[in-house]
């Protein structure tokens, strides 16, 4: 954990959801999503750094889940739709190796 | 080197000179001059998913360093604890197409600047914090930043006479040979332009996005190190970082590409 990377995220969608009606929510992740395969400069294997899997809950319900594997590029972005049928809470959850664990709320109001 | 606008402009004169229907062409050549540029830029040569994820903000991973530079835009930095916010104030407003006129010439250094040195310039006068090297975490961030307040703005290089040796210097580069494979700029990205190498499409090699997310490099990078990818693609010997080579490349780019419109930030494979 003391080498997790800082975690940045681009979250998209939640202002724009309407009542009752499948709304796309896109997320991206700031991370390397290192596969545990690439040298670095001087030849040594960098250490494996995954992000496996993703989760988004509306209201604590599970309404979508993703696994990642190392093939997934860095900086991993996410599009999926939700539908929300009033006023509540988005939270994003990523999970990783070593310990790798972010998560973000954002509070929804369907017009 | 076809594309240079100097060079288009002196077609022009030519034509109208030759007494070819002058005032019918001077009257449409605005809108001629548009349709003949042959000037493409890089997004035109790559696919239409790539260059979706370029043009929508909510894909374009790019905007997660756009992201930190706004916020550090607003932080207090250096010894000075002064943002700079502090000056500029609204970076939306204040910085709106200053990114499209670097390199500029700076008169208190009496040298021209890229946009990331005058960053540094001003960190190191204004915030009493140390200079960034280029291709760090925060100054890709801030250049990323204010590229994206010109986005779509022509590139405007300055009509100022103390550039012309630095961008002689940069185009005499862009024709000089270099390295173990002896090619130069121009022999691909004006002469095999649109022509592939392996399976990937040569661009005209305008810098009009930087800095660029590359899907090469998996996170954002500067023209510095593009231009270190291709000197180091010829087999020759990069220049040190930060050595006037780099700058004067990068002041006859922004001349060579004048008009076009700025993307940063760009999204290149």
């Amino acid at each position: 954990m003391a080498d997790a990377p800082k975690a940045r995220t681009l979250i998209h969608g939640t202002d724009a959801l309407r009542r009752g009606v499948p709304g796309e929510i896109r997320v991206t992740l700031g991370h390397p999503m290192e596969n545990g395969l690439r040298p670095d400069g001087l030849g040594n294997v960098v250490a494996r750094a995954l992000v496996t899997r993703f989760e988004c809950q509306l209201d604590g319900v599970l309404v979508f889940a993703a696994d990642l594997y190392p093939a997934i590029s860095a900086n991993p972005y996410l599009a999926f739709w939700v539908r929300a049928n009033g006023p509540g809470t988005l939270s994003f959850e990523w999970l990783g190796d070593w310990g790798f664990q972010h998560r973000e709320t954002r509070a929804i109001q369907p017009a | 080197m076809t594309a240079a606008p100097g060079d288009w402009a002196k077609a022009w004169v030519r034509a109208l000179g030759s007494g070819l229907l002058g005032a019918l062409i001077a009257a449409g050549s605005a809108q001629a001059q548009a349709q003949a540029d042959p000037r493409r830029s890089g997004l035109d040569y790559m696919s239409p998913a790539l260059q979706a994820l370029q043009r929508d903000d909510a894909q374009n991973p790019a905007m997660l360093w756009v992201q930190d530079g706004a916020a550090l835009w607003l932080a207090p930095a250096g010894k000075l604890a002064k943002s700079c916010s502090g000056c500029h104030a609204n970076a939306a407003q204040s910085m709106a197409g200053v990114a499209a006129r670097y390199p500029a010439w700076d008169a208190r250094s009496g040298a021209a600047l890229n946009l990331h040195g005058r960053i540094n310039a001003c960190r190191v006068q204004h915030q009493q914090a140390p200079a960034l090297a280029a291709d760090h975490a925060d100054a890709l961030a801030l250049t990323a930043y204010l590229g994206l307040q010109s986005r779509g703005q022509p590139l405007a290089p300055p009509d100022d006479a103390r550039l012309a040796s630095l961008r002689s210097q940069g185009q005499q580069l862009w024709q000089q040979r270099l390295g173990q494979l002896n090619l130069a700029c121009l022999h691909c990205h004006d002469q095999r332009a649109g022509h592939k190498l392996g399976g990937a499409a040569i661009p005209q090699g305008h810098a009009t996005g930087y800095p660029s997310y590359r899907l090469e490099w998996q996170g954002l990078g500067s023209l510095q190190r593009r231009l270190r990818g291709c000197v180091v693609g010829v087999r020759a010997e990069p220049w040190a970082p930060d050595a006037p080579e780099w700058l004067a490349l990068e002041a006859w780019l922004a001349q060579r590409a004048a008009g076009m419109a700025v993307e940063t930030p760009a999204v290149r494979p």
